[in-house]
């Protein structure tokens, strides 16, 4: 009898492109680095790809940036033949793609799929435009009743999620402060990061608003990249090169209102439910993860993670991170060890798996934390959500 | 001295939407409009042509008093658009549903408010009418006309 299905597979691969502040080179090109560089270190050839998944497909211009090639041109550009294929901004968030092909190989749909995400937001705000409503001629889908009354930036909605958070809790913008300092410290260690300086409690506090309590360091750093996964079945692993990185459970689950202003708990989000599911699927408890990769489009997205995922209860998040002491890499649980978007740069949710498989291998140099066999990689805001419990080596 | 609703520089409209227009052209009379359930009696936001409680397609345009109070707030700060002075954006639950809320403009509220005094405080919708939409904007509850 199988457990999760999810354990059938594994990442066996791992590449990432240069990333950094206006690269100036296509999402393509920067996909293709990274996709080669994953299959080389999956030990397999091209011609063993024999699937492709990708977050959230489609055009990288006409997306802003915010979404590479689709999987059907990086199939083209590598001359493949797929058993299975899959682009999607919908699901899991950005791990929907990753959960996604889990599935195929466990259901037997592929060996070996490649996953990638690719942005190139920074050269496009440096073409285009920083205004998040820019080209907007009317608000349309979930815009529709935000826009129009001058919500157009992610910022806006994220602040109102920590404007109450602070309020009906009494979370402070010191401790808040914590997640950017955090970050920032862990940048320091490491050298594919673009934000290394040394930040203090009061470079934060003095930081510009941009959308109160938000500020500008509060906010992740827009960046090129692209990193891509192998996702493989478990009956690779004996010969895969790498330490396996093993799949023990997903979190997928949507529970309430699926909306920017319209959750029930607005000092919470759409992470509650995976939180919950994931942790349903396996024997594993919080007290056993030993660094947690927390998206952090924005500060107050990881405090919610957090909560959402049993480290603390609902509302201690601000007194969780207090004085930094315990999330820092020599704390009771490492967040964000690689810096997070906050500093390493907005690799959209990518950077934090890709971070958590670096150091399960033991490869995270400076930055690695000792003995780290379990870590949770959870991405999404909002009402988009998912996570990821993994576990070095194979462990059914 | 009129209080202005028209704060932001670049307002952008709705999409031509059947399913929303009620709502966007609701402030013609001044009164703020929800689909509401005939059968059940929930109000419904963003607009369903069925009840997500009961699943009734009898959703009708149902004016409510445009009263609230302040769930969570933010004042935008970011010149997004060249030049646009900050301004406050809320989210509100109306008074006739607990969880009925709107996310628009606040104006007339000082944007250094403490955060403890504007959650929980009271607003009434007005409306800013612009190229033949009513845009619902809250203000403080009693705000001189």
């Amino acid at each position: 009898m199988i457990s999760n299905p999810e354990r059938l597979s594994f990442i066996s691969g791992i590449g990432r492109s240069a990333s950094g502040r206006r690269l100036g080179r296509t999402a393509m090109d920067l996909t293709l680095d990274a996709a080669l560089q994953a299959i080389e270190d999956a030990g397999l050839k091209r011609e063993d790809i024999d699937g492709v998944a990708t977050y959230p497909g489609g055009d990288a211009i006409a997306s802003r940036g915010m979404g590479g090639p689709s999987s059907v041109q990086v199939q083209d550009a590598l001359r493949l033949n797929l058993n299975y294929l899959y682009g999607s901004g919908e699901g899991s968030a950005q791990l929907g793609s990753i959960i996604e092909a889990t599935m195929a190989v466990a259901s037997g749909l592929a060996k070996h799929v490649l996953v990638f995400r690719t942005v190139t937001e920074a050269t496009m705000q440096g073409m285009q435009s920083r205004n998040p409503g820019q080209g907007m001629q009317v608000a349309s889908g979930f815009m529709e009743f935000l826009a129009p009354f001058g919500a157009i930036s992610a910022t806006n909605w994220f602040a109102q999620v920590a404007q109450l958070h602070m309020h009906k809790y009494g979370t402070t913008r010191e401790q808040l402060g914590q997640i950017a300092l955090t970050c920032r410290t862990n940048a320091g260690a490491n050298p594919l990061a673009v934000y290394r300086d040394p930040l203090t409690l009061d470079d934060y506090l003095n930081a510009r608003m941009i959308s109160t309590p938000l500020c500008l360091l509060d906010c992740d750093v827009p960046v090129d990249g692209s990193m891509a996964f192998i996702i493989s079945h478990v009956d690779y692993a004996k010969d895969a090169p790498k330490i396996p990185v093993h799949f023990n459970a997903v979190g997928t689950a949507q529970y309430g209102r699926p909306s920017w202003d319209q959750y029930e708990d607005m000092t919470s989000m759409m992470a509650q439910g995976v939180g919950k599911q994931m942790w349903s699927r396996t024997d594993l408890k919080p007290a056993d993860v030993d660094v947690a990769e927390l998206y952090d489009g924005f500060s107050i997205i990881t405090l919610a993670w957090i909560e959402a995922l049993g480290f603390c209860a609902q509302g201690e998040g601000g007194a969780f991170i207090e004085g930094g002491q315990r999330i820092a890499r020599t704390g009771e649980l490492p967040i964000n060890t690689h810096g997070g978007q906050l500093s390493e740069g907005r690799l959209h949710g990518f950077g934090h798996v890709y971070e958590a498989a670096v150091q399960l291998r033991g490869d995270a140099g400076e930055r690695q934390i000792p003995n780290a066999e379990v870590i949770v990689a959870a991405n999404g805001g909002g009402p988009i959500a998912g996570a990821l419990l993994l576990t070095r080596g194979i462990s059914n | 001295m009129s209080l202005d609703l028209d704060i932001l520089t670049v307002r952008i409209p709705p999409q031509d939407n059947p399913e929303c227009e009620f709502f966007w052209q609701s402030g013609a009379d001044g009164k703020l409009r929800f689909k509401c359930c005939q059968d059940c009696g929930y109000f419904s936001h963003p607009p369903t042509p069925r009840c997500p409680k009961c699943l009734s397609a009898k959703m009708e345009p149902t004016a409510v008093s445009g009263k609230g109070t302040v769930l969570s707030f933010t004042v935008n700060v970011q010149q997004w658009v060249p030049g646009q002075a900050p301004y406050m954006i809320a989210l509100v639950t109306i008074d006739e549903q607990p969880d009925l809320r709107l996310t628009a403009l606040l104006v007339g509220v000082d944007l250094d408010s403490a955060p403890g005094d504007v959650i929980g405080s009271r607003v009434e919708t007005r409306f800013l009418a612009r190229d033949g939409i009513y845009y619902p904007t809250f203000v403080p509850e009693g705000f001189p006309a």
